[in-house]
């Protein structure tokens, strides 16, 4: 349900850049999202195509750029990709793991016309 | 033509949260932003609070729901301002809800305000309201394997309760396997287990919170 709430911002959000530059149509819209967002695309994809009718990005593509989780060890400073929740760091198996990607949610660029 | 953005989806719900969090802080009200899966104790934890610290820290309560206003109803009971917000069928409080419910209480007679956030492990975690400390309650029943399943939740956590420690006899819940991921995820977490039906554990939750209250 929270991606309601997303969309929503994302439109504000992309709204408000295009009018800063007296856009007249919005053509493409560049998210990327971490995978640890809880971010679900096709449900914000489905969400933006009702919300986005009679606006001037209407039509627009969406296009999401996923980051994959990424941890550091705090043992041996390892940086890894963490795959299927598995928080352990693959060069000494230590288990104590910072987060250095994959919460992100930003709107990278936007493309307008 | 391509305009660069590289702005946070949720930076104007942040921006709010910032708002929110001067309107506390200029009125000297410390605030813990509840958060839990639907029946982990959420609502017990803060009536235990309430009862426990009467006459001697003045309590306010912000109760967050899909619908309906038991818990408000309940907490009222108690005699403490209460401020219950709908969210009419979202998930989780956002910084402009709960914007509202601040300008409905009597802020300056505050020193303790706790948020009950929607009963979710998922988008709670993700939408600032601009409280102090993030509290996460697990419960026993839930299993001890939440935290990797929910690992954002437990990120953001500034301090996680182990709740209904009276039922471990009779649930799979391995407390030591359960705490160990906790702090894998986020090593400053502090981490209590409590009862708020038999009471254990609770005085070390009050000494915590009247720490941060002393220390605000």
């Amino acid at each position: 349900m929270h991606e309601l709430a997303i969309t929503q911002a994302l439109i504000g959000l992309v709204k408000e850049h295009a009018e800063k530059v007296g856009a007249k149509k919005v053509e493409r819209i560049n998210v990327v999202v971490g995978e640890l967002s809880g971010f679900v695309g096709q449900s914000v994809e489905f969400y933006f195509d009702q919300m986005s009718a009679g606006t001037i990005m209407e039509d627009a593509k969406l296009s999401f750029k996923t980051i994959p989780m990424a941890g550091r060890c705090r043992d041996c400073s390892k940086e890894f990709d963490i795959k299927e929740m598995d928080w352990t760091c693959p060069s000494c198996k230590g288990s104590s793991i910072e987060l250095v990607r994959g919460n992100e949610l930003f709107v990278e660029s936007i493309e307008v016309d | 033509m391509e305009i660069k953005v590289l702005k946070d989806i949720l930076s104007a719900n942040d921006q709010i949260a910032q708002e929110n969090r001067q309107l506390l802080d200029s009125n000297g009200v410390f605030t813990v932003n509840v958060m839990s899966s639907p029946g982990a104790g959420k609502t017990s934890l803060i009536l235990e609070t309430i009862r426990r610290l009467k006459g001697a820290v003045q309590i306010g309560v912000i109760e967050g729901d899909i619908s309906s206003s038991i818990d408000a109803e309940t907490i009222g009971k108690e005699g403490v301002p209460v401020i219950q917000i709908n969210t009419g069928g979202e998930c989780h409080l956002d910084a402009s809800m709960t914007y509202r419910a601040l300008s409905n209480l009597p802020l300056q007679d505050i020193e303790l305000l706790f948020i009950e956030n929607v009963g979710n492990l998922i988008c709670t975690a993700e939408f600032a309201i601009g409280a102090h400390k993030n509290l996460v309650i697990s419960s026993t029943p839930e299993g001890f394997d939440k935290p990797l399943k929910y690992p954002l939740m437990f990120t953001v956590a500034d301090i996680v309760l182990i709740n209904k420690i009276d039922l471990l006899p009779h649930v799979n819940f391995d407390t030591d396997a359960y705490k160990k991921t906790v702090k894998n995820l986020n090593e400053s977490v502090e981490i209590f287990e409590v009862s708020c039906t038999t009471g254990q554990g609770i005085d070390r939750w009050l000494s915590w919170l009247q720490n941060q209250l002393r220390n605000r």
